[in-house]
């Protein structure tokens, strides 16, 4: 049996009187791998701020591991990263290891300090990424693929058991890219995350997802990604002029 | 003894000047990395008004130019709100109207005068006991609330939407964030004087953060910076009559240099 346990019902989002995502629902099961993709412009980030709260929904319900997202307080079980995660302030005077032990404060709480046990989650969770020799370096000074790594840490250091992603493949090299999707996998399938990726890199996306969520036109459709020609799906999102899908919704 | 110490101006001088080392860069460091450095200057033109309304009123100008500073910088942060994707726009509206009511508040309460003075340039002889107390109170409380709000502190600045998500209570702490800051200002403006207040908070941890290693460390070396500021600009100031304020600032800016030179020559 599917254990849903981030579930969207009727979520609504516009600008003024447009509708970016109209009356939207999607479930996504514990251990999913998910795609969102969709044309630029189509509302993907959107809809994943608006899921969030990062962005206010004019209607719609979001349930988080069964809780209304209104009432749900283990925000340490959900991270997200923002398209932007690489383009902060790039002289930020931060190393790598004071970055990724921000993301401890569900842990922590408010006014108390890191404690030896944080510590070892932050060298937990660099080890994972491959980024502990850079622990002390600071943030700005490291590559575009290891900046990337580093907000993956920051990510994981909440021991968190959905992940948010928005493009993170943009803006980084290909070997960069190739490990990166060679984590995604063994954070998928040996630690049983379940991740959500926004992406517009529709050839790779293909063969790593379970299931592909296209928005377009403010609409949602969900396929499994071994049962349909996921290839077609995007290369037709995006490479005919009038968005249209090549397949039945 | 030193002759200098002999004085007891000087002496309050010295504990004030001290404690407000202390305190600017671990409010100015946040300042700065959050891309507002102007924010110091809005405020204490805001605490300006303040002083002129305790001058008319005949009550103690700082109480003034705290609670006038205080809602300055609320004004701020709720004006961003409006600006999100213009930041200083709300702190330069907040400056403008700071300004205005400063001047009317002057006029109406006749008080152009050497108190005044005191106010916009620093005036370490004018320094009461009173003063100093309002000084080491409020310096407690910006130094207890930065230690212990550091971590949460840090996350806003370095990534606000994601503190947000972390479930930071981000709205709340920037309110407060902005009140300490205001409070920083009347703290600091006793000892370099209402013009000169933001370069305590800016220039030394821009000195800091061109050879700091980590965000530990850049506060580390801020304080410091501004410590070395203050000793050095207070003696240097007395041995050769000059203003104490545009002295500590002065030699804020020869240790920037300093720093930028060492740069320059040691870590190409």
């Amino acid at each position: 049996m599917k254990d849903i346990i981030f579930s969207v019902k009727d979520l609504t989002f516009s600008y003024g009187n447009s509708f970016i995502l109209n009356n939207i629902s999607l479930d996504i099961n514990r251990g999913d791998f998910m795609g969102i993709v969709g044309p630029n412009g189509s509302g993907k980030s959107t809809f994943v701020k608006a899921c969030l709260g990062l962005v206010k929904r004019q209607s719609g319900t979001v349930t988080i591991f069964g809780k209304d997202s209104g009432r749900f307080k283990q925000w340490g079980l959900l991270a997200y990263i923002p398209q932007k995660a690489t383009s902060f302030n790039q002289g930020f005077p931060a190393t790598v290891e004071e970055v990724v032990a921000a993301n401890l404060y569900q842990h922590i709480g408010l006014g108390k300090r890191l404690g030896s046990l944080h510590r070892d989650k932050v060298e937990a969770a660099l080890e994972i990424v491959g980024m502990t020799d850079y622990k002390e370096r600071l943030i700005g000074k490291l590559s575009g693929g290891q900046q990337q790594r580093v907000f993956i840490a920051k990510a994981l250091v909440s021991e968190p058991e959905i992940m948010f992603m928005d493009e993170p493949t943009v803006g980084i090299d290909y070997k960069s890219e190739e490990s990166f999707y060679e984590l995604m996998e063994y954070l998928n399938k040996e630690k049983k995350m379940t991740l959500v990726m926004v992406t517009h890199d529709t050839g790779a996306i293909s063969t790593k997802v379970n299931r592909i969520a296209c928005i377009t036109d403010g609409k949602l459709h969900v396929h499994d990604a071994d049962s349909c020609c996921s290839n077609d799906i995007c290369f037709d999102a995006y490479g005919d002029s009038k968005m249209k899908l090549a397949h039945k919704h | 003894m030193l002759e200098v110490l002999k004085y007891s101006f000087m002496q309050r001088a010295f504990a004030a000047g001290l404690l407000v080392a202390l305190i600017c860069p671990l409010i100015g460091v946040f300042i700065v990395l959050r891309r507002m450095s102007m924010i110091g200057d809005t405020l204490s033109h805001a605490s300006l008004a303040g002083i002129a309304a305790g001058m008319l009123g005949k009550f103690y100008p700082l109480w003034g130019a705290l609670i006038f500073s205080i809602a300055a910088a609320i004004g701020i942060e709720k004006l961003r709100k409006d600006f999100s994707q213009f930041a200083e726009l709300s702190i330069s509206i907040v400056l403008s109207a700071s300004i205005g009511l400063a001047v009317v508040l002057i006029s109406l309460a006749k008080s152009f005068n050497a108190d005044l003075m005191g106010y916009l340039f620093g005036s370490i002889i004018a320094v009461t006991a009173q003063d100093v107390l309002m000084i080491s109170i409020l310096g407690l409380i910006i130094i207890a609330s930065i230690t212990l709000l550091y971590k949460e502190f840090f996350y806003i600045a370095f990534d606000e939407e994601g503190a947000e998500l972390a479930g930071i209570p981000v709205a709340k702490l920037n309110i407060y964030f902005t009140v300490l800051t205001a409070m920083t200002i009347v703290v600091s403006m006793r000892i370099v004087g209402i013009l000169m207040v933001s370069s305590l908070l800016v220039i030394p941890v821009a000195s800091s953060m061109q050879i700091s290693k980590s965000f530990k460390n850049t506060i580390v070396l801020s304080v410091l910076f501004a410590l070395s500021s203050v000793l050095i600009g207070l003696f240097t100031s007395f041995y050769l009559d000059l203003a104490p304020g545009g002295t500590i600032v002065l030699v804020s800016v020869a240790i920037l240099l300093l720093v930028i030179a060492y740069k320059r020559l040691f870590r190409k």
